[in-house]
């Protein structure tokens, strides 16, 4: 099981702010992680979709495609940073 | 060094004060104070909204000091950003560095605000006379952020 956080338009446009998932054997990284949510299709294929400015975090550190993501992780999506 | 997300407003004169009390070794203190406006990309801002990620944040900008530290030779740092509803004129960004002499303070000063705008997690929506709209990133502060590579 790992948290998964949303922010800002992406959480407006996707609903929802977090959730909990049970990943599947075949999620071991977060570009694996994001096309299992975009097959969800609707908002989460339009906002997550490859080519997309999404930006991750795992574990409260900026990540890439090949970080890999485990049970117990808490992982963020959200658009680029505007603060300052 | 500190870092402070808060609602609420802050005095610069009352930080520095704060920062600098009883350390003589303190020669030169740069600060940065960002301000709300009231025009953005061409449209009227009535109003904003700053989200944040609560702990990643705090983490973020710790990092940014960090990396600071380890170019220049600093004695103290203060970063406070503000959260939640602004208005044009409020005060959202206050970074203060302490050090013994001024081009450290100052180059550590913009090294740390470059990349607070480029790597904290904030994200602001702004109400304007058409709407709501959430701001984006612009290229130009990736810039700034990216010619630290070149220099020091």
């Amino acid at each position: 099981m790992i948290t998964v956080l949303y922010f800002a338009s992406l959480r407006e446009s996707l609903g929802r702010s977090s959730e909990q998932i049970t990943l599947p054997a075949t999620v071991r990284d977060l570009e694996s992680l994001r096309a299992l949510l975009v097959a969800r299709g609707g908002a989460w294929e339009e906002g997550l979709a490859p080519g997309r400015p999404v930006r991750a975090a795992v574990n409260q550190s900026m990540a890439h495609g090949d970080t890999r993501v485990a049970d117990g992780d808490e992982v963020a999506f959200f658009p680029p940073v505007t603060g300052g | 060094m500190t870092v402070k997300i808060q609602t609420a407003d802050f005095d610069l004169s009352t930080e520095i004060a704060a920062l600098r009390r009883g350390n003589a070794r303190v020669g030169a203190v740069a600060s940065f104070v960002g301000v709300v406006r009231d025009i953005n990309d061409g449209g009227t801002v009535a109003e904003m909204t700053l989200e944040h990620y609560p702990g990643m944040t705090e983490k973020a900008i710790e990092e940014i000091i960090g990396q600071a530290r380890s170019r220049w030779n600093v004695l103290n740092v203060l970063v406070i950003h503000r959260v939640g509803q602004l208005k044009p004129l409020d005060q959202i960004v206050l970074v203060v560095v302490a050090g013994e002499h001024r081009g450290e303070a100052f180059a550590a000063c913009e090294f740390i605000m470059d990349f607070l705008k480029t790597r904290a997690p904030f994200w602001k929506k702004e109400q304007t006379g058409k709407g709501a709209r959430w701001v984006e990133a612009r290229q130009v502060d990736d810039v700034a952020a990216d010619r630290w590579r070149l220099k020091g």
